[in-house]
């Protein structure tokens, strides 16, 4: 089992890595976001083999189903020509690639410096994964999401138990940003009313 | 043999998946080419025709199988104004999402390729999907009648995903659970278990679901994007031969999988109605004092495969009624019904049904849904004993003075009616 997990790592691991890259040196929008699809369906897919369902569904959900179809819509509705290309000048590459190796350089860094993360050492090797349920539940302040243990990836002099943590507020503040962007998207949007002269 | 496979694990389990994997294509293969048969010939009779009659015998069988031929052998072409690579994986992106909601539909108890425990999102977010193939064919077509035709598509899928959505949670509460295998185990027993009897809500929320999913699969009445009369055939205008193909196959394959659905959530699964859950208790039965039977296992469930196949074959059965039955709505009419109709009437259900769950005592329940149960199914018997008294008339060919069956001269009323 675990060389086939192995196997199917390194595949999806490839492709969301080539079909990434790929989004980045296509010129054609519409192009970049299938191949973003690509890249985000590989993203689901490392989910769905950590055997979180939960989350890579949410990923395909939001990502591909919403976001994706409103950028190729939003280029359909607005584009003047049949192929939209975007024209990048050496100044933007040259800002985007040092943008880029600084975060990759300051990922790569503190994933050396900091200690590899443990796995936690009250949950057996064969305990069932987690389901949505639990994650349910503390969402509505009914119970707990995080396990029992300590911290992972923290330094052992810095090690400390998890606190117990309930998500209801959380949330809340969530929605209520949603709420935010979808009135300012509305107010963009509405019909803009001359004024009687 | 034992230690050979588990020595070979990752060998098995790819051989397994790869197989389980063969086993659903060639499901949704094998119904699409049922489905297109079925649908010329519910087309024929609902427009007073007979459908295919010529290949493959009296009920024109293999009609399909010939038009597949046909469409293999059909030049494949791919406009010079077309951005290829989008043309190309357009179809591909299209059939991926509808088939890989067949992942987590489970044809009976546990028998599915991945059980999952948010099966239903699941299903959702992977036929949210289907819609970037189409909206990919109709940009990459070059094509005004395409893009017009792909960007109506995405506006009405995408709109009517929320109240399809907020439908689906409906029961999702009922049962607490969004494992489908759940779901439906929860509906065993009695027909008043279904959740479509279960309160007012859930009632209401399978005609709304139904609505939806029917939009979902550009199903007329909400077949605008292939508007043949202002938009030729609107997304796949360019389209011709294996690809064109492949749009019909997810289509198909989604009709049968949001049927399937509204089966696994509102019409009791793979449960029977009458009879207690069929692999458990064959199993039990078959086994010998306490000891479960497998192949009492595998008969039950195998029994209840066909039983949800056929309820599911009920609802496509009925998209297809709707479809030759009803006009086509206008664009603006499609996205007023789900936006000022369908979505406020399934938050409002939403609502109805955590109250119903919460604030209804316990005690009302059972009476709520026998009472229910017996209204359907006595309206469901008096319109069936209609149907049944109701002289039906055979199609009649309008140019010859014989019927389409020869079976000599038309009566002189029947005659005067048809005159041309």
């Amino acid at each position: 089992m675990d060389t086939l997990n192995d196997i199917l790592f390194y595949v999806l691991m490839a492709t969301t890595c080539i079909c990434a890259l790929a989004v980045v040196l296509t010129q054609n929008i519409v192009r970049a976001a299938a191949w973003l699809l690509f890249a985000l369906a590989g993203v689901s897919g490392l989910f769905f083999l950590l055997g979180a369902e939960f989350v890579g569904s949410t990923q395909l959900l939001v990502y591909v189903g919403g976001t994706l179809v409103l950028v190729v819509f939003g280029v359909m509705l607005t584009a003047q020509g049949p192929f939209v290309n975007m024209r990048i000048g050496a100044a933007e590459w040259a800002i985007a690639l040092a943008v880029g190796l600084v975060l990759y350089g300051v990922l790569s860094t503190s994933l050396i410096i900091s200690n590899p993360p443990q796995s936690d050492v009250n949950r057996h090797v064969d305990a069932t994964m987690p389901d949505s349920s639990v994650l349910g539940s503390s969402l509505l302040g009914q119970g707990q999401a995080s396990p029992t243990g300590f911290l992972t990836g923290m330094p052992p002099a810095m090690r400390r138990e998890r606190k117990p943590m309930a998500y209801l507020l959380p949330f809340e503040i969530v929605s209520v940003h949603l709420l935010v962007v979808l009135i300012g998207a509305a107010y963009l949007a509405r019909a803009k009313r001359r004024r009687a002269v | 043999m034992s230690e050979w496979l588990s020595s070979h694990r990752a060998l098995v389990d790819g051989v397994l998946a790869v197989v389980e994997a063969l086993l659903l294509l060639g499901f949704v293969a094998g119904s699409a080419v049922f489905f297109i048969w079925l649908e010329r010939k519910v087309a024929g009779r609902i427009q007073d025709r007979l459908g295919p009659t010529r290949v493959g015998g009296r009920f024109g069988w293999l009609q399909t199988i010939a038009d597949g031929i046909k469409l293999l052998v059909k030049e494949d072409l791919i406009p010079s104004d077309a951005d290829r690579m989008l043309f190309r994986l357009g179809p591909y992106i299209a059939f991926c999402g509808a088939f890989a909601s067949f992942i987590a539909l489970p044809f009976a108890y546990t028998w599915v390729a991945k059980p999952l425990s948010v099966g239903i999102f699941f299903i959702l977010a992977v036929m949210s999907t289907e819609v970037f193939g189409i909206i990919l064919a109709g940009y990459g077509s070059g094509s005004k009648w395409a893009l017009f035709g792909g960007m109506r598509e995405a506006a009405q899928m995408v709109s009517y995903e929320v109240p399809m959505a907020l439908c689906v949670l409906v029961p999702v509460i009922v049962a607490g659970s969004m494992d489908l295998n759940f779901i439906a185990m929860k509906q065993t027993g009695g027909i008043w278990n279904w959740y479509l009897f279960h309160d007012p809500f859930t009632f209401l929320a399978f005609w709304t679901y139904f609505t939806c999913a029917t939009a979902q699969c550009k199903r007329a009445p909400f077949d605008l994007a292939e508007a043949e009369s202002e938009l030729v055939a609107g997304f796949h205008t360019e389209y011709s031969g294996l690809r064109w193909s492949f749009f019909f196959m997810a289509e198909y394959g989604a009709m049968f999988a949001v049927s399937g659905i509204a089966v696994l959530l509102f019409l009791g699964g793979w449960n029977t109605g009458f009879l207690p859950e069929l692999s458990t208790t064959l199993s039990r039965a078959m086994g010998s004092e306490g000891q479960e039977s497998y192949l009492g296992w595998v008969i039950g469930n195998s029994i209840n495969v066909v039983v949800f196949v056929v309820k599911a074959w009920v609802l496509v059965f009925v998209q297809m009624w709707v479809r030759w039955t009803l006009p086509r709505l206008r664009i603006d009419q499609v996205m007023m019904t789900c936006l000022k109709y369908l979505l406020p009437i399934s938050c409002v259900l939403l609502m109805g049904v955590s109250i119903w769950q919460v604030a209804v005592h316990p005690s009302v329940g059972p009476y709520f849904r026998y009472g229910m149960c017996a209204v359907c199914v006595g309206l469901l018997l008096w319109l069936g004993v209609k149907v049944v008294a109701t002289p039906s008339r055979l199609p009649v060919s309008v140019t010859g003075a014989t019927d389409l069956w020869n079976r000599g001269p038309i009566p002189p009323e029947l005659a005067q009616k048809t005159t041309v």
